[in-house]
């Protein structure tokens, strides 16, 4: 059998409760748009969430925070961050980030 | 010549927006490509069929949630309604993303927000945030980005389904550096201002602090709320002065 009714239900339910966390807040702003207190706020979402990304994937890599020159996602992090702030490209600063990555891993430091 | 051929018309407009959304796309796919390879290759090896494994890629489209899902799969069996209350908590971040986007999407006719808002995963948000940052919103854009990632995630997965455990951990190459980097180019210009900069760093140190002591991603949702909050009232407090 290529498809089993339980995967199919569990498919179905993720994809269900994903779309919700989705779409819920543009349903719920779509007739009276977003109130100007919240819209201050929303401004700064961004910024938020991408050092939420960010952050913890660079200080955890492994899951616990380790701040060291064994870090490679830290030290490529440090360069990746400088590309950005001298280039604001993004294909600078992943070449660049990512060309240390391997060179780290390739070196095996 | 006409004037229709010297205005571009809207149309013509789309079109250049969504081949513009897939070029910024392009590069940042390298980041989300290995992730789809993993996944297509763990959905074999617990158990699930090639279609199942794809199938799920394609309906679902939520990396982080996908693997919690499987990895719980291949733990024995799994209850439905705890695979599907985890999945609503792992992507609850998206529904700050949502509330961020929604301003510019409202005047969307619903269905096209519906659509817009399937293809909206942290990728996707992240570019067209930076687009109406740069020069405003526009649905084309952000609809090239939707494709592009969907694309390369349910390619990357079927890839991964077909050369199911005869290839190395494509994640120990080091690519998954690939996201944080592309989210790095578009964090920098955002900081610019004080309020930029200070919302940055308390995001930072809740999210370290969280990732270390909460389980899931409840880091992302928390860190985000208290550092946009902040952000919000340390702005109005300056509108108050002035």
């Amino acid at each position: 059998m290529m498809l089993n009714n339980e995967i199919l239900l569990i498919i179905a339910g993720m994809a269900a409760a994903t779309f919700f966390t989705r779409f819920a807040c543009l349903a719920l702003f779509s007739r009276n748009g977003v109130p100007e207190w919240m819209g201050k706020w929303l401004k700064h979402v961004p910024t938020a969430i991408l050092t939420a990304l960010i952050a913890p994937a660079l200080l955890l890599p492994q899951g616990s925070l380790d701040i060291s020159t064994g870090n490679h996602y830290l030290l490529a992090g440090c360069v990746a961050a400088a590309t950005a702030y001298k280039s604001r490209s993004v294909i600078a600063t992943m070449t660049l980030g990512l060309a240390v990555m391997f060179a780290l891993r390739w070196l095996n430091i | 010549m006409s004037m229709a051929r010297i205005l571009p018309s809207r149309g013509n407009v789309m079109t250049i927006e969504l081949q513009s959304g897939i070029r910024d796309s392009l590069p940042v796919i390298v980041g989300v490509v290995p992730f789809g390879l993993a996944c297509g290759i763990m959905g074999i090896t617990i158990g699930m069929t090639p279609l199942e494994t794809v199938l799920m890629s394609a309906l679902v489209f939520a990396g982080a949630s996908q693997f919690v899902a499987m990895t719980m799969l291949g733990a024995g069996p799994a209850g439905w309604g705890l695979i599907v209350l985890t999945t609503l908590l792992i992507n609850l971040r998206h529904l700050l993303m949502g509330a961020s986007l929604a301003p510019y999407m409202n005047r969307l006719p619903v269905p096209m927000q519906a659509l817009l808002a399937f293809g909206m995963v942290d990728e996707t948000y992240a570019l067209t945030i930076d687009r109406v940052r740069q020069k405003g919103y526009h649905p084309g854009y952000q609809l090239g980005c939707n494709l592009s990632f969907y694309i390369a995630w349910v390619a990357s997965t079927a890839v991964g389904v077909f050369m199911g455990e005869r290839i190395a951990d494509p994640l120990a190459w080091g690519l998954d550096f690939a996201m944080p980097a592309m989210f790095l180019a578009l964090l920098m210009p955002r900081l610019m201002d004080r309020t930029g900069g200070l919302v940055c760093i308390l995001a930072a140190v809740v999210s370290v602090v969280g990732a270390m002591y909460l389980p899931g991603k409840w880091y992302i949702i928390i860190a985000c709320l208290a550092a946009s909050a902040a952000g919000g009232l340390l702005e109005g407090k300056n509108d108050a002065k002035q």
